[in-house]
């Protein structure tokens, strides 16, 4: 599948110079989660660059998935000090609620469990990013209360 | 904390002005070599890491030939333990945008730019609100200078200089050879001016009291306060401004939980000091410098856990444009986990740190450079956690 729309409307909003490539990756990865091969060839045609070029830039960044992800994308910060603090036991309530391993996406493709690095939340931790919005602060409860909310979201 | 034995400052989260972007007003109507050299005599050194004079980059940048020019902050952070350039994006966004604005005035720059990590994405829309207001208020002054928000994905090399050009116009975050610097050819090869975000809101303070009342902070080496991220095994976590130059013992003292055996100082790429060398070390330019990371560990944890996720964190962040740092990442990886496991005798620890030390000579970028200060410093003073 092809965000043709998408991609015309992004390169609407932000020109087909080079500059534009890597807002127009995040608006496909905002609607989308991921950028599909056949996203990146048409991106190359709008630039007028060579796919290669496009794929280049988007596998450079951790944020820019070329593989499909859940539609929330949970990153917890496993950098040394959210880790002494209890990372292990908050990724192990999440891996056990989505019945899903760091790095893998449920069935449902809902969600995706992904480990990151340093969030800038040290003082808070453990800390972990749903899509942009960040919690701190988390314990197993607090983690399996916020987890089981995104449950029930549509 | 009454019985707090360092001092305390308030310049960088204080107030502005009693008047909304007075001191910007004020600032605007000054020559730009007074400017300068309030700068110049106030001592600032960068907040981003290096510490690199700010009044000589910007004067480098002005006296470069070129009809455009841009101001960057870089608002990249991603040094692990480092958390506050976030802090002062969200409570002081306007001496940041009024930092950038004097720096533009001051170079000749017609536009500045903000690089946020995408981490930190959350704050775009109150970032996005301030700006708007700041456009209105820097209008009616009479002086144009757009500011736009230019996002990452993701990736910790990207605060590097020139990996932020590269990724600005739309490359792979890979940083470039110096010289040339980013003051003669910097975003798109024209003259830049990029500051930690910190850096530009000293400048502020410095237009609002004056350089000799800026210079009282700190010592000669260090002038000024410093945000401090503090982290780790600490019943105080958070961000506090201190003075630079102060000794480490006394930052102990204050901040650890009574049983602090060592401090890693500027983050992955910083520096880590045991409890038996508190006593000596400063805190500045002068001794170990930091941009602001300070994590604390207690005789409970593993250092050979913690050289262990740092070393998991340069692998994984090395662009790996160059072979020293992609494939020595790795190596220096795998050779603690061999010795660990006694797959190698204790001696090969002296061959990593050899190789550490290479990398630090042959390394294109500071990424790869700066592996070898906390390796070495970790592996010399904890060797036996790494062996046993
Ligand atoms: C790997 C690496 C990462 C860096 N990350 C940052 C960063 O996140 N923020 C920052 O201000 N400087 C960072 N720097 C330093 C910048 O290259 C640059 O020196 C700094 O932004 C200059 O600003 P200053 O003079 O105000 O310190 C990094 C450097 C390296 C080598
Ligand atoms: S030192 Fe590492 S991060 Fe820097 S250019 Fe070389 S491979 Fe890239």
């Amino acid at each position: 599948m092809t965000n043709e729309h998408l991609i015309r409307d992004l390169v609407k909003k932000h020109g087909r110079s080079r500059v534009a490539l890597l807002p127009i990756l995040q608006g496909v990865v905002d609607a989308n989660n991921f950028i599909s091969d056949s996203d990146m060839v048409e991106i190359a045609k709008e630039l007028d660059l060579s796919a290669a070029q496009v794929f280049g830039t988007a596998t450079f960044y951790s944020f820019l998935s070329t593989e499909p992800l859940g539609k929330y994308v949970i990153r917890v910060c496993k950098t040394i000090t959210c880790d002494m603090h209890g990372k292990k036991q908050i990724v192990q309530t999440i891996e056990e609620m989505l019945k899903v391993k760091v790095g893998e996406t449920t069935p449902n493709k809902k969600f995706s469990l992904l480990e990151t690095n340093c969030l800038g939340w040290c003082h808070e931790g453990p800390a972990m990013l749903i899509n942009e919005k960040p919690f701190t602060g988390l314990t197993p409860e607090r983690v399996h209360d916020i987890i089981s909310e995104y449950i029930s979201k549509s | 904390m009454s019985e707090s034995k360092l001092k305390r400052v308030d310049l960088i989260f204080g107030e502005y002005s009693n008047t909304k972007y007075k001191v910007l007003a004020d600032t605007l109507k000054r020559r730009n070599e007074d400017i300068l050299e309030d700068l110049m005599e106030s001592g600032l050194k960068g907040r981003g890491g290096a510490g690199f004079p700010t009044a000589m980059k910007w004067k480098l940048a002005a006296d470069a030939p070129s009809d455009t020019k841009y101001v960057i902050c870089n608002a990249d952070e991603g040094e692990p333990g480092t958390f506050k350039d976030r802090e002062i994006l969200s409570r002081v966004p306007r001496k940041v945008f009024s930092g950038m604005a004097i720096c533009g005035k001051v170079i000749g720059a017609q536009k500045g730019y903000i690089y946020l990590r995408s981490e930190y994405k959350f704050l775009l829309p109150e970032l996005t609100r301030e700006l708007e207001m700041f456009h209105e208020h820097i209008g009616k002054m009479g002086f144009d200078f757009p500011i736009e928000i230019k996002l990452g994905s993701g990736a910790y090399i990207c605060g590097e200089e020139s990996a932020l050009f590269e990724s600005m116009e739309g490359f792979r975050g890979e940083p470039r050879n110096k010289p040339p610097y980013p003051t003669t050819h910097g975003f798109m090869g024209k003259p830049t001016v990029i500051n930690n975000v910190e850096t530009f809101v000293n400048v502020v303070m410095i237009m609002r009291l004056g350089p000799v009342q800026f210079k009282l902070l700190g010592t000669t080496d260090s002038r000024g306060s410093k945000v401090f991220s503090v982290s780790g095994d600490t019943p105080i976590p958070g961000i506090y401004e201190l003075e630079l130059g102060m000794p480490l013992d006394r930052f102990v003292e204050e901040f650890g939980d009574g049983d602090t055996k060592a401090v890693q100082v500027g983050g992955a790429s910083g520096f880590c000091v045991p409890r038996k060398k508190f006593k000596d070390t400063i805190i500045g330019f002068e001794g170990v410098p930091t941009g602001g990371s300070m994590m604390l560990f207690n005789s409970s944890r593993s250092m050979y856990n913690v050289l262990h996720n740092y070393l998991d964190f340069f692998e994984e962040e090395s662009c790996g444009q160059c072979t020293p740092c992609r494939v020595g990442c790795q190596q220096l990886r795998k050779g603690i986990v061999a010795v660990k496991k006694g797959d190698k005798k204790a001696g090969y620890l002296d061959q990593l740190l050899k190789l550490s030390e290479s990398m630090k000579i042959t390394a294109k970028c500071g990424l790869g450079q700066s592996v070898a200060n906390s390796f070495s410093s970790i592996v010399n003073n904890f060797k036996e956690e790494m062996i046993y």
